[in-house]
């Protein structure tokens, strides 16, 4: 009986440390692999940074806006962003190169599964980076344009246009990544339709002598146009 | 040469018909059936009356008219030669039109009056707008003279303006013309403008001209260039210009958009030549100044304060970008201020205008933006001018308008410094 005991527990024993020498060397290549990826990426960070400001890379997105936009998203410069996306995309790597490593197989299908959705967070990434950018110029637009009609409430318009197209574009980036397809396209379209309904309802009830104020100096020959216009003199 | 490539092979034959000639008009249409021909007449007796030994051409450019225009350029003639104090002319007058794209606007015009100005060998060349009411066989003679017989090279116009009529030239185009490129010329967008034939060469061969200039835009681009490049130039009057244009009503936005872009790229293009110019030079003046008393121009100053100041409120976070810190408080204080004490002064008027210059080449913003948040900001130099100026006598307003101008060439090294400033 003794024996037997001592037998198993010795079995357990050898089962163990049989597992964990086995692990051990696969744990301690893992834990390298992502030391030695941090301190890569960590490298070709600096580097990149660097060079970036050295070529003045933030000069040529600040006349688009870009650098405008990013800070409006709280985001950093064009060349600090990109060089933490290139540390973290570095680092991700050999994070999954470790964690196969281990050879657990279920991990192994989780990685797997994982570095399938990568390329859709990329491009969700890029859609509202895309969003940002267009919103910001097209609001600017809008404003300057409202601002040079003479229109009530340029900053409305202008805050409108804005949150219309983040709008369109968040929508577009989850419905990329799959998150809740079905919900957010119809969380999108009752919201927009709600939006315009409850316009078309503000103006045409609430503002209804405005609208026909509107609507006459739009389409009564413009006569007042003309008038309006005179009375801007010939600048030239 | 490579220029006779994009003209048809019509429009070259036609030319070849022609053969050499002395004196160039261009006169590029689109939709002026209305007005053509009594300019075309203007033209035509104006060439036989004053230049009836030389051999002249007529161009007429269109755009594609769908009103007849061409055909009423093509009909018009001088029915009596006694009316016009002159005999039969003494040589066949040519009269040419031809099509040009009409999508790509009085750029594609002006390059084929060039490419035709160089092909005939013109000795002198005149641009003619075909909206005018007021033009005179005489307007011939004053543009064409100063080439022909003085050589020079190219002769801007001076008009004689309404009251407040023509205020962006006379608070921008021409102060900072003068105070940038060093030369006195009353208007730098003239419609209506003489050159040489070598200067058409030049103008046909200059990479500048491919730039896309829109509207009025490659007049200035042809100002500044000749400015530029160092050509002889001078100034002739013609006495009113009264036009019945649909461009009058253009709005105020795509003025300030076409003109103001185009000096700010003219200036970007020539800026080894500005940057380190000097000298003001005074340009020779030819004619006869008339006095004539011309209503005002009639601006709604209350409409225009209103828009300055509200649209200082709204574009705050734009002109932030745009001008300094400085200058943007100045504004907003001023916008504050009570309608009736209000004052844009000049030296706040040309800090921003030369901050609006160096930020439209450092491309803070969008370009087309950057320019339409311009315009609210010229409302209010403008309602403050009329206020100023409401009982003001001419030389009172001349007074002050010298004064501007001075201010400009004052702060030149200030938009020098602002224009090289890196940022």
């Amino acid at each position: 009986m003794r024996e037997l005991v001592i037998r198993n527990l010795r079995g357990a024993l050898t089962a163990v440390s049989d597992i964990v020498a086995e692990a051990l060397p696969r744990l301690l290549a893992m834990a390298i692999i992502v030391l030695v990826g941090w301190a890569i990426a960590w490298v070709i960070e600096v580097i990149l940074r660097r060079l970036l400001v050295l070529a003045r890379f933030n000069r040529l997105f600040e006349s688009k806006g870009v650098t405008r936009a990013l800070s409006i998203a709280a985001l950093p410069s064009p060349a600090e962003m990109i060089s933490r996306i290139v540390f973290w995309i570095v680092w991700v790597s050999f994070i999954l190169v470790g964690v196969n490593a281990l050879g657990v197989v279920a991990l192994q299908r989780e990685v797997s599964a994982f570095v399938g959705l990568l390329p859709q967070f990329v491009v969700a990434l890029l859609i509202i980076f895309f969003g940002f950018l267009a919103a910001n110029f097209f609001s600017r637009a809008a404003l300057l344009a409202a601002v040079n009609a003479n229109s009530p409430s340029p900053r409305i318009v202008s805050g409108f246009v804005r949150f219309l197209i983040l709008l369109l574009a968040i929508t577009m980036a989850l419905e990329r990544v799959g998150l809740g397809r079905g919900v957010v396209l119809v969380a999108f379209a009752v919201s927009f339709g709600a939006i315009m309904m409850g316009l078309g309802i503000a103006f045409g009830l609430g503002g209804r002598h405005v609208a026909r104020r509107i609507l006459e100096r739009r389409f009564a020959a413009g006569r007042e146009r003309r008038e309006e216009k005179d009375d801007e003199g010939s600048h030239l | 040469m490579a220029e006779e490539t994009f003209l048809s092979d019509e429009f070259v034959s036609q030319l070849t018909a022609v053969g050499e000639v002395d004196i160039l008009v261009g006169l590029p249409t689109f939709n002026n059936r209305d007005t053509v021909q009594r300019v075309v007449n203007a033209i035509l007796v104006g060439l036989v009356k004053y230049y009836p030994r030389e051999r002249s051409v007529l161009i007429n450019p269109d755009g594609g008219s769908k009103d007849g225009t061409t055909e009423a350029v093509q009909a018009a003639s001088i029915p009596d030669f006694r009316a016009v104090l002159a005999s039969n002319p003494l040589r066949t007058m040519h009269v040419v039109s031809a099509l040009y794209p009409g999508v790509q606007g009085e750029n594609e015009a002006l390059r084929m009056v060039f490419a035709a100005a160089d092909l005939l060998g013109a000795k002198a060349c005149a641009l003619i707008s075909p909206d005018l009411e007021s033009a005179t066989p005489e307007w011939i003679d004053a543009l064409v003279r100063p080439v022909l017989k003085d050589t020079f090279d190219f002769v801007a116009p001076i008009y004689q303006r309404r009251r407040f009529e023509g205020l962006l030239v006379k608070n921008l185009l021409h102060p900072l013309i003068r105070a940038a490129y060093g030369y006195q010329l009353e208007e730098p967008v003239g419609r209506e403008v003489a050159f040489s034939g070598r200067l058409a060469s030049y103008f046909l061969g200059d990479e500048s001209r491919r730039e896309n200039f829109a509207g009025l835009g490659s007049h200035v681009w042809m100002t500044t260039a000749a400015m530029a490049a160092g050509y002889r130039l001078c100034q002739a009057f013609l006495g009113p210009r009264v036009t019945s244009s649909r461009r009058s009503a253009l709005d105020l936005n795509t003025t300030i958009q076409e003109i103001a872009g185009a000096l700010f790229r003219c200036m970007e293009l020539h800026q080894s030549y500005w940057t380190s110019r000097q000298t003001l030079e005074e340009v020779p003046t030819f004619g006869f100044q008339p006095v004539l008393n011309l209503d005002p121009v009639r601006i709604d100053r209350r409409r225009m304060f209103q828009m300055f100041s509200s649209g200082v409120d709204d574009l705050g976070s734009v002109l932030e970008k745009i001008l300094s810190a400085e200058t943007l408080q100045a504004i907003k204080d001023t916008s504050k201020l009570d309608e009736k004490n209000f004052r844009f002064v000049d030296e706040l008027w040309v800090k921003t205008v030369c901050e609006f210059a160096a930020s439209y080449h450092h491309s803070v913003i969008n370009r087309d933006h950057l320019l339409q948040s311009l315009t609210p900001l010229y409302r209010g130099r403008v309602s403050s001018f009329i206020l100023e100026n409401a009982r003001a006598e001419a030389e009172e307003v001349e007074r002050r308008l010298e004064l501007l101008r001075h201010e400009y060439e004052r702060l030149k090294p200030y938009l020098v410094e602002s224009w090289n400033r890196q940022t």
